[in-house]
């Protein structure tokens, strides 16, 4: 394949992904890096320090959007970037320790965790729990603006949050995805925030994680720049489309679609994970 | 918290939203004028990115560097410097991020966000490993 032919195909399906990823809110950085390695044979370190950057720039191209809504609580995502940053460090240098056949089957059980939580009917929690002494210190509690005014809520089981943020900064640095799926559980089933704040701080998290692990994979030369342009540029723009493009019904049928093309990649992945193939 | 402060941090975070926005955008067109300059020079190169021997050259491996090489033209330099632009730009916010607090007096978030920034720092500029 010459350049030109490569930086097209990965371009498009950059662009495609991306479109996917914003449409049915899975995030399209969960597919690139098995596109890349399953379908053009990438090697997996470069595969994953390309996501890495596409990550970012679709984090902090959506910022705008995200703050507007007046969801997300600065003061929570902050606390939590202290474990998803030193989280995301660890995994990048975790990463040049354990072989691609390690990493390739992590990657698929964490794409076929993601695609359930994705179709799983998620629980409400319904009523707001007790104030917790430590969030109460922390002064996590917040509230988000609802039809009928502000609405406060009160954040619990902070350690168990930070841990969770922890594990989902070492998987974006070892993976090279947001861990979007993750942190939104940690953030929603663990500490009892609600789910709308959880998404908008969640998204406001995933950029400064993966600059975390970014700087790492650069240092190592893992940050080829003939790769990543298609990858970000059209990871970009697709992710910019897909949000433009109004939620309507068929999005269900996105979203099962999706999830049914990252369970095929997740068992590819394990399966050559497993045969030693990468 | 009061909610005047809260109403005051997320003005700051919508105005930091719109930077960030211009800025993946300057981003995205310093990479996209490298790309093309390196696809105008070099499309026609065949390629294999099934193995990348022992990472790519140096030069494209540090800050200062990436710099140094884009500035005397090099195209993968340039490109290099469109994604560092982009990898600074969630470092720009956690920068604000302390301005902000210290500005309402929330010392005990300056130190959080002064370490999360801390991190970045270290990880952009440990040099190697």
């Amino acid at each position: 394949m010459t350049v030109l032919e490569f930086t097209a195909v990965v371009g498009i399906g950059s662009l495609l992904a991306g479109f996917l990823g914003a449409l049915t809110g899975l995030g399209g950085g969960v597919v690139i890096v098995p596109l890349l390695v399953l379908g053009l044979g990438v090697d997996l370190h470069y595969a994953v320090g390309a996501s890495l950057v596409a990550v970012i720039a679709t984090s902090s191209g959506a910022a705008a959007t995200y703050v507007r809504e007046g969801y997300s609580n600065i003061r929570i995502g902050m606390f939590l970037e202290i474990a998803t940053t030193v989280g995301g460090v660890a995994g990048a240098f975790l990463a040049a320790k354990i072989s691609g056949s390690a990493v390739a089957i992590v990657f698929g059980v964490v794409l076929l965790v993601s695609a359930y939580l994705s179709m799983r009917h998620r629980v409400h929690h319904g009523e707001d729990g007790p104030p917790d002494a430590l969030a109460q210190r922390l002064r996590l509690d917040g509230s988000y603006p609802t039809a009928e005014g502000p609405q406060k809520y009160h954040v619990r089981r902070v350690p168990l949050g930070f841990a969770l943020m922890f594990g989902a900064g070492v998987l974006s640095g070892l993976l090279g995805i947001g861990s979007g799926a993750l942190k939104v559980l940690a953030l929603d089933q663990a500490m009892g925030v609600p789910f709308k704040v959880s998404t908008t701080t969640s998204n406001f998290m995933i950029g400064v994680t993966a600059a975390a692990s970014a700087g790492i994979y650069l240092a190592r030369g893992e940050i080829d720049p003939s790769l990543a342009l298609p990858v970000v540029l059209g990871v970009l723009t697709g992710s910019m489309l897909g949000a433009r493009v109004l939620m309507g019904a068929s999005v269900r049928l996105l979203r099962i679609l999706f999830a049914v093309v990252i369970v095929a990649l997740a068992v590819q992945m394990i399966y050559k994970g497993f045969t030693g193939e990468l | 918290m009061s909610v005047p402060d809260e109403q005051a941090g997320h003005r700051v975070e919508a105005m930091l939203g719109h930077l960030l926005r211009y800025g993946v955008l300057l981003a995205a067109m310093v990479t996209a004028i490298g790309g093309s300059i390196y696809l105008i020079a070099q499309g026609n190169d065949r390629v294999s990115y099934k193995s990348f021997g022992d990472g790519v050259a140096p030069e494209l491996r540090s800050p200062s560097r990436v710099i140094v090489n884009a500035a005397g033209g090099n195209s993968r330099a340039l490109m290099q410097l469109g994604l560092l632009l982009l990898i600074a730009t969630p470092v720009a916010r956690v920068a604000f991020s302390a301005l902000a607090f210290a500005r309402q007096r929330d010392y005990l978030y300056v130190g959080m966000t002064l370490f999360v920034f801390a991190v970045l720092l270290f990880s952009l500029f440990h040099g190697g490993g």
